[in-house]
């Protein structure tokens, strides 16, 4: 088995697992392509059967219309059932409050936790990979979350050999990174292998930016251009998607899988340092997000 | 390109500079990216340091960094043009049996640091006395801080001459153990080839790392795959499909095999070995399948698929070693759950046997109870019989969880049989 097969036959171990051992899983799906992949996982790892298990979707409102369009079709094209948890519906009715810097990756948590509990959910999938950031080199594949959603990175239960522990008390739950082994090039070469179709953001465009921390940022509801920003048109990509306040594109020419790993390969930054600004913040930012029940 | 996959793992002791290594390999692969250099780069400035501390690439957790030591297992990756690297990274002092253990568990090869200066001390010992007994297949002996004993060939020797009696010992054959010199500060023999050791003729690190097999004891043992999940369509056109999923665990499965259900000891054939892709010719240990079979056979989630020649033995009294990795500990009498493979049972734990100490390398009088860290034999009775294998033979039929019933916690890792005899 090549490297890719290696990372394919454990992930879908892994599904399988959750599958047999939790209640009400759900994957977390928000048509990025980490998520989309990780729902290509599910549908092999029990095909001719259908995914046992929903998919939710929590909408900052402050998407890429591209990516609502693409995370809707896919879904109907698969025939999975999808929840969205749409952020404002929080801010409107006072559970939370707009920030003052307009970004909305933050308030993500709330509904998150809120979805949880209101729908049972006792295991939940997400596309974290051990190679994006310190902090998650530490997360286990099952990881477990109290009644508040917490992360706890001293007293996680060791994991052993691939008996993955999924024990649980009632109002806690398991988040589970089926792709936690594989990295940013992986994904994309087992993209290009297995043909799967992204969102079309994530290949070269012109997209009017402005410039804000060193990122190219779109217009939107989100706030800006401001001050002494100004618009401009140029060719870029993604390489994550997320909230628009807070994703930056990159300039690129790469319009094609081949060039997109190209240019992985020969990229200096990581993809979050290159386009998150809320992974700026702090030295620790991912780690206090995670902690307090971010994914 | 087709790349391969290497599952390997560190361990050493506090300051043999594990961190520095691991940070070099990641350096020297071109594996960090100039924005993590940069955040380095700051910190170490940030702590007064005149050169980049390459251990902070490393160092993932707050607490980690403010006291300056790793606290839990932490993975990393990088890649060569022609393998590529899943590393895990075992911290040596805090809880070193609950982390090696860990590693290892995973691992077809551990690097093991000694530094050049103090040789083969106590923890060395340890740690190899875990990666023996969790049949790691190949070791690596990096004797680093090479460049402090001012690159003498006869420190190497000497060291390399101590540790391959305990190697012995611990039953390493002589071909699974490789010494390398290093200075993970400086670079020598990690990635590149260094200039100050004429002497040495052996492979890098990197070099080593990438040329050794990556398949494990468990492409030529007999066949097994527990049942994760039956895959029931339901559809018209497919009212009668019952697809066994799981993943290879040791051996191969095809088209055609004699196949025996465990535990109940019903045979059949294989009738197809699928993927979502298609059928298969044939599976491997590691590939997770779906199997149909040819006779109508109850099987659920739990029961263990085996090739009919050569099946695991069905008890419910096991012998094995335990790893003790909670804080409370072992009385015998306790009642935990035990999980193997995909299915979970009601355990009680019998007598307690020798224990392993770890600093003598040597096994010695059971004790009363379990402490954290502790390795020992022990008998076990499980409510359910469990098709198992030696550790020693399989290692992904051999290897147990237990768990404690009401705080749901991993409390050890359990080997059945006898997986580490030492040979005086």
């Amino acid at each position: 088995m090549d490297a890719l097969d290696v990372l394919e036959s454990e992930s879908i171990h892994i599904f399988r697992e959750v599958a047999g051992e939790f209640d009400r899983p759900v994957i977390l799906f928000s048509g990025g392509k980490d998520s989309t992949l990780l729902v290509h996982l599910a549908v092999k790892a029990f095909a001719p059967a259908p995914v046992p298990f929903p998919l939710l979707h929590v909408d900052t409102g402050h998407n890429y219309a591209e990516v609502i369009e693409f995370r809707d079709r896919i879904v109907d094209r698969l025939g999975l059932r999808l929840q969205v948890a749409h952020v404002q519906d929080w801010i409107d009715d006072g559970r939370l409050a707009e920030r003052p810097d307009g970004t909305r990756n933050p308030l993500q948590t709330v509904p998150l936790l809120d979805s949880i509990v209101d729908h049972r959910f006792d295991a939940v999938f997400g596309g974290g990979r051990r190679d994006e950031e310190r902090a998650r080199a530490k997360e286990r594949i099952l990881s477990l979350r109290d009644a508040f959603g917490r992360w706890d990175p001293r007293s996680q239960r060791p994991e052993l050999w691939n008996l993955y522990n999924g024990r649980h008390a009632p109002g806690e739950h398991v988040r589970v990174f089926p792709i936690s082994n594989w990295t940013e090039l992986d994904v994309w070469r087992y993209i290009r292998r297995e043909d799967i179709e992204l969102p079309s953001i994530y290949y070269s465009h012109r997209r009017e930016v402005f410039r804000r921390d060193g990122m190219w940022l779109a217009e939107g509801p989100w706030g800006g251009p401001r001050g002494a920003e100004s618009l401009e048109s140029r060719t870029v990509r993604y390489r994550t998607v997320g909230d628009g306040s807070c994703t930056g594109a990159v300039e690129s020419t790469a319009s094609t899988i081949d060039e997109i790993i190209a240019e992985v390969t020969a990229s200096r930054l990581t993809e979050r340092g290159a386009t998150r600004a809320d992974d700026r913040l702090s030295e620790a930012a991912m780690e206090d997000r995670k902690r307090e029940g971010y994914f | 390109m087709v790349k391969d996959l290497l599952r390997f793992a560190t361990a050493g002791s506090v300051d043999d500079g594990k961190s520095t290594l691991v940070g070099r390999l990641l350096y020297d692969t071109k594996s960090v990216l100039a924005d993590q250099i940069e955040a380095v780069r700051r910190a170490s400035v940030d702590k007064g340091l005149s050169t980049p501390d390459l251990s902070l690439l490393v160092d993932g957790l707050r607490a980690e960094r403010e006291q300056g030591i790793t606290i839990d297992v932490a993975y990393r990756y990088f890649s060569t043009p022609t393998r590529e690297f899943v590393l895990a990274d075992t911290p040596g002092h805090v809880q070193y049996t609950r982390n090696t253990v860990t590693g290892a568990s995973t691992a077809e090869l551990a690097v093991l640091l000694v530094d050049a200066r103090h040789g083969v001390v106590s923890q060395t010992r340890r740690h190899a006395a875990v990666l023996a007994l969790l049949r790691v297949p190949r070791l690596v002996l990096a004797i680093n801080k090479i460049d402090l004993v001012g690159y003498d060939e006869a420190v190497l020797t000497a060291i390399g001459k101590d540790f391959a009696g305990l190697a012995r010992t611990l039953g390493f054959t002589d071909d699974a153990v490789v010494t390398i010199p290093v200075s993970a500060l400086v670079g020598d023999n990690v990635v590149d080839r260094s200039e100050h050791t004429p002497w040495y003729d052996g492979p890098t690190l990197l070099g080593h790392l990438e040329s050794v097999p990556v398949t494990g004891p468990e492409i030529g043992a007999p066949f097994r795959m527990p049942v994760q999940y039956v895959i029931r369509p339901r559809t018209d056109a497919r009212h009668d499909y019952r697809g066994y999923a799981g993943q290879v665990a040791a051996g191969t499965v095809a088209p055609g095999d004699e196949v025996v259900v465990l535990p109940a000891g019903r045979h059949t054939t294989v009738a197809s070995v699928r993927t979502a892709d298609g059928p298969l010719d044939a599976a491997g240990a590691g590939r997770s399948v779906t199997v149909l079979l040819a006779d109508d056979i109850d099987i659920s989630r739990g029961d263990v698929l085996a090739g009919a020649t050569a099946p695991p033995r069905v008890t419910d009294e096991l012998d094995a070693m335990l790893c003790w990795l909670a804080e409370k500990p072992l009385r015998p009498g306790a009642r935990l759950l035990l999980k193997h493979g995909s299915r979970t049972t009601q355990v009680i734990v019998g007598s307690l046997g020798e224990r392993l100490d770890t600093d003598s390398v040597s096994y010695v009088d059971a004790p009363a109870q379990l402490a954290v860290n502790d390795i020992a034999r022990v008998s076990l009775r499980t409510a359910d019989p469990l098709p198992v294998d030696d550790y020693a033979d399989i290692r992904a039929t051999g290897a147990f969880l237990l768990i404690d019933p009401p705080t749901g916690n991993t409390l050890a890792a359990g080997l059945v049989g006898s997986p580490l005899t030492l040979t005086p």
